[in-house]
């Protein structure tokens, strides 16, 4: 049932105080002929109707979350907390007298800088695609003020996020795609045939979305930059080697990060995450205004020559950077390279745990590991998707389903760091049930999840006659 | 220092043997010369001390007693209720709802927050919303065009740091984009938007209240664009919405807004919320997520992600955009905001906007050296221009506690009155104001 459905004529929750002032009415002319027709309900029905559907929702806090790919990390409760201070919520974006606010922007680029190893940051990104879209608007100001203009194909494998190319495209660039290994690393062969005076840049995750960091990394570059392309790293993975691992010391040019991954920002049901880019310094001329710099009277705002402009109206998802820094500060160097390698250690120990289903991650895997069900599936007809509803019969949520895309039946897990070990115990005890069950009894499968408000929707019907709306 | 690792050492002992390994960093065996010799940050620090620093640094900036500064950012009341909801950590916690069985709730709030945005905006569709206002607005135009025409025409009324934004998104897609100044009311001028429209045009974009919160003509302009041929498509302010003519009177193929006045802090900036509705024409191409209605196999109302064909996980390069994380605990709050307020409490608000906005300026431009700069009717923002220097009245005001208006040159103030600023607070404005006159 809607909030709609529960309206009531005349009823209302509005808290306001009385207008102390002559009511004064704006021309009929402008006005609407009819109001909106918004819900009307009391305080209290407000209340149990979204305490209701907050019940019919999994978060971290409610149970284990091992979705590649999404570093579901726990989220602390002090970051949230400090973001919360008044001194943060209520100033204005357009204000005098907010050195504290920048301040805090200040220490956040430098802290991700020293990270990542590049020489200059930018915030304002809302989330990672919008990361990906401003690198490479900014790679595409970098050829241009070179006048290297036939620079027009991004090339991006075939095991990265769809973001890449999605994003590339929005920025006018053509795309090639180019296979990868069976371990998703880049196929040296192929990328050395793709490469040439038309490349702009080539888009990379390392590690990669099989959880494998790719050892050709060095090569990779020289191939790239020899071409004359830049080298773009998506940082979707940078969980397992945060503070250890530096893209720009490995022949990156440019990266995002999703702070709602890799530190530890909550992910809302589905954002705001926040999508910062670095760069090396000879690309710093190109990143978005405004930028923020230390003066003699403080931190002011700038616009450097070659920016590409302004990425949101702001600055960014500020009150993420508050949080992503509050993560930072308290964890310091020590905790960060602590937290990546368990993050490494948890896949590696869960992926042994349930070794019984074929991994395509070969060897010591990173933070995350890929199963396929590829066999199962032949031998019972359990799919990949149907395992994963019956794990939700176990009280966590499923792993990533079916990708990356040269996996077939794919399934990701990322345990990451935070979860103990009896919980990876339990999980894996949980998968080994549910994998007998599909040798012994599959149909069982048809049904899952059972323990759910709803079973599996049509989703077919959904897309075929689609009703987006609430009918009035 | 502190962490988040709930692991003892033995725990990472066994876990180690468990793996024939010995040590955490076998776990890295061959990145070796991968890895950075130090990395300049500070120690860890106990949440109790980073706790007391973010006081401290907060405390930076300065609180104002009252704010009459907007100029795409408004200080709203946020009732208590929708505060308390949005800080549930089922909704908080949560990735964006991939398992439907799991995810209803997050799934029927977005659908909730779809259905008010398009009651709101009078559109047939809505999507579950993008970064911000201004990234909303370069969607709408984005999803309008068309192969044959690359001009887009803007209205001078646009938000300045909107037009930057669409400037950014535009630039790749060899659109051309030209501008329609205002005329003395403040409106977007329809001479000139006549003059312009031609058949290479594919969309108009205004915004409504306009930056120097003029009202517009928008169904006049509306008009005019659909006889063109053209796609029509207006940035609106949700709280006026409550009151003024909705993007179906107005002939809009596509409302986009900033939802920030519907609940959101102030939070210097974000994370604000990008909403974008449209027509049932362009359902299919609307960017982002996209939840709807569906039964499961037991004939079960339920909720899905939908349309999915646009997105990139499914598109990659020919998607209509790249947008994967959106800012859907923004959605939530504005909808819960909607839900508390009501259909009473929107208009309530909207309404006393508009009237303390105009006690202000009656009260303002009775004091001698001070008058509008536009005769166009307004919502809740007015340019006064002053004799007096615009410094000298921000100084006096800051002096006082009041966040003054934003300067639009050293004559000029684009003032923003809410349902925040009582009668009091106005009148104790307009005597500072009379005194930085004097």
């Amino acid at each position: 049932m809607t909030i709609f459905e529960k309206s009531v004529e005349g009823r209302t929750a509005c808290p306001l105080s009385h207008c102390d002032v002559k009511e004064y009415k704006i021309s009929s002319s402008f006005l609407r002929e009819n109001a909106p027709k918004l819900p009307q309900v009391d305080e209290l029905t407000a209340i149990r109707h979204y305490t209701e559907l907050s019940k019919k929702a999994f978060g971290v806090d409610d149970g284990f979350y091992p979705l590649g790919s999404c570093t579901m990390k726990y989220n602390p409760k002090l970051n949230e907390k400090v973001a919360q201070l008044e001194g943060f919520m209520n100033i204005h974006p357009l204000q005098d007298e907010v050195q504290g606010a920048m301040k805090l922007m200040n220490i956040l680029e430098k802290r991700l800088c020293a990270i990542t190893g590049m020489d200059a940051f930018t915030l304002q990104p809302a989330a990672g695609a919008h990361g990906e879209f401003t690198a490479m608007l900014m790679i595409r100001a970098y050829h241009t003020s070179r006048n290297d203009l036939q620079r027009d194909k991004v090339i991006v494998p075939d095991s990265a996020h769809g973001t890449n190319p999605a994003s590339a495209n929005m920025a006018g660039f053509e795309i090639v795609n180019i296979p990868s290994t069976p371990d998703g690393c880049v196929d040296m062969e192929k990328l050395k045939e793709a490469v040439g005076e038309d490349t702009a840049a080539l888009m990379l995750t390392n590690p990669n979305t099989l959880g494998i960091f790719d050892k050709n990394i060095a090569e990779i570059a020289d191939i790239v930059h020899q071409a004359g392309g830049l080298l773009y790293y998506d940082g979707a993975n940078l969980n397992p080697i945060m503070g250890i691992i530096r893209p720009g010391d490995t022949g990156f040019d440019l990266v995002h990060l999703n702070l709602h991954k890799t530190f530890s920002t909550p992910h809302g049901g589905g954002g705001p995450g926040s999508g910062p880019v670095g760069c090396k310094k000879f690309l710093e001329d190109f990143l978005p205004a405004p930028r923020i710099r230390e003066t003699e009277d403080g931190f002011e705002f700038f616009k450097s020559e070659n920016s590409i402009g302004r990425m949101m109206t702001f600055y960014g998802n500020f009150a993420v950077l508050i949080k992503a820094l509050c993560y930072i500060e308290t964890l310091g160097r020590e905790g960060l390279r602590k937290s990546a390698k368990i993050s490494v250690l948890n896949a590696n120990y869960l992926r042994k745990k349930i070794e019984f289903l074929p991994s395509y991650t070969k060897g010591l895997c990173m933070h995350e590991f890929v199963v396929s069900l590829e066999e199962l599936k032949d031998k019972t007809g359990v799919a990949a998707m149907d395992f994963a509803k019956g794990m939700i019969d176990y009280g966590m949520h499923p792993p990533t389903m079916y990708f990356p895309l040269i996996v077939k039946e794919a399934l990701m897990f990322e345990p990451t760091e935070t979860e103990s070990k009896e919980t990876l115990d339990r999980a894996a005890w949980a998968i080994k049930e549910l994998y007998e069950l599909a040798l012994r009894s599959p149909e069982d499968f048809h049904n899952m999840p059972l323990s759910t408000p709803i079973t599996r929707p049509d989703e077919v019907k959904a897309a075929r006659t689609p009703e987006l709306i609430a009918e009035e | 220092m502190f962490n988040y690792i709930p692991h003892t050492e033995k725990d990472i002992s066994d876990m180690l043997a468990e793996l024939n390994l010995s040590s955490l960093e076998e776990l890295y065996s061959g990145l070796r010369s991968f890895q950075a010799q130090d990395i300049p940050i500070p120690e860890g620090k106990s949440q109790q001390l980073v706790d007391k620093e973010f006081n401290n640094l907060s405390k930076e900036n300065k609180l104002y007693n009252s704010i009459f500064l907007g100029a795409g950012a408004y200080n709203h009341y946020i009732p208590a209720a929708v505060k308390s909801l949005a800080s549930r950590q089922e909704f908080l916690t949560a990735y964006t709802p991939y398992q439907p069985e799991i995810s209803q709730g997050i799934l029927q709030v977005i659908f909730e927050f779809q259905s008010m945005i398009a009651r709101l905006t009078g559109m047939d569709v809505a999507n579950a919303s993008v970064y911000d206002g201004s990234t909303a607005l370069a969607d709408a135009i984005l999803m309008l065009s068309e192969r044959k025409k690359n001009k887009v025409l803007l209205s001078r009324g646009i938000d300045p740091k909107t037009i930057e934004v669409l400037k950014t998104y535009l630039s790749p897609q060899n659109i051309e984009i030209d501008f329609i100044d205002l005329n003395l009311s403040g409106q977007t001028c329809l001479k000139s938007l006549n003059k312009k429209l031609d058949e290479n045009v594919f969309a108009v974009a205004i915004s409504q209240p306009n930056f120097y919160g003029i009202i517009e003509r928008a169904d006049q302009i509306g008009e005019k664009v659909k006889q063109s041929g053209s796609g029509f498509a207006i940035k609106a302010n949700p709280i006026s919405l409550a009151l003024l003519k909705d993007g179906r009177e107005c002939f809009a193929d596509a409302v986009a807004g900033e939802g920030q006045p519907l609940g959101m802090s102030l939070s210097f900036g974000g994370p604000y919320l990008g909403f974008l509705a449209s027509t049932k024409k362009y359902m299919r191409k609307l960017v982002g997520r996209i939840v709807g209605k569906t039964e499961d196999i037991n004939g079960k109302e339920s909720y899905v992600l939908t349309l999915q064909a646009r997105e990139q996980h499914i598109r990659r390069e020919k998607a209509s955009s790249s947008i994967c994380s959106n800012q859907a605990h923004c959605a939530l709050t504005a909808t819960l905001y909607m839900a508390v307020m009501g259909e009473k409490g929107m208009k309530e608000v909207a309404s006393q906007c508009v009237s303390k906005a105009h006690y202000l300026a009656k009260e303002i431009t009775k004091i001698d050296g001070y008058e509008l700069k536009y005769k166009g009717e307004f919502f809740n923002e007015f340019v006064i221009k002053s004799k007096t220097k615009v410094d000298d009245i921000i100084k006096a005001c800051k002096q006082n506690g009041i966040l003054a208006g934003y300067k639009l040159s050293e004559d000029e103030i684009l003032w923003c009155v809410t349902e925040m600023n009582d009668k009091k607070e106005m009148d104790f404005l307009v005597q500072i104001l009379k005194e930085v006159g004097r």
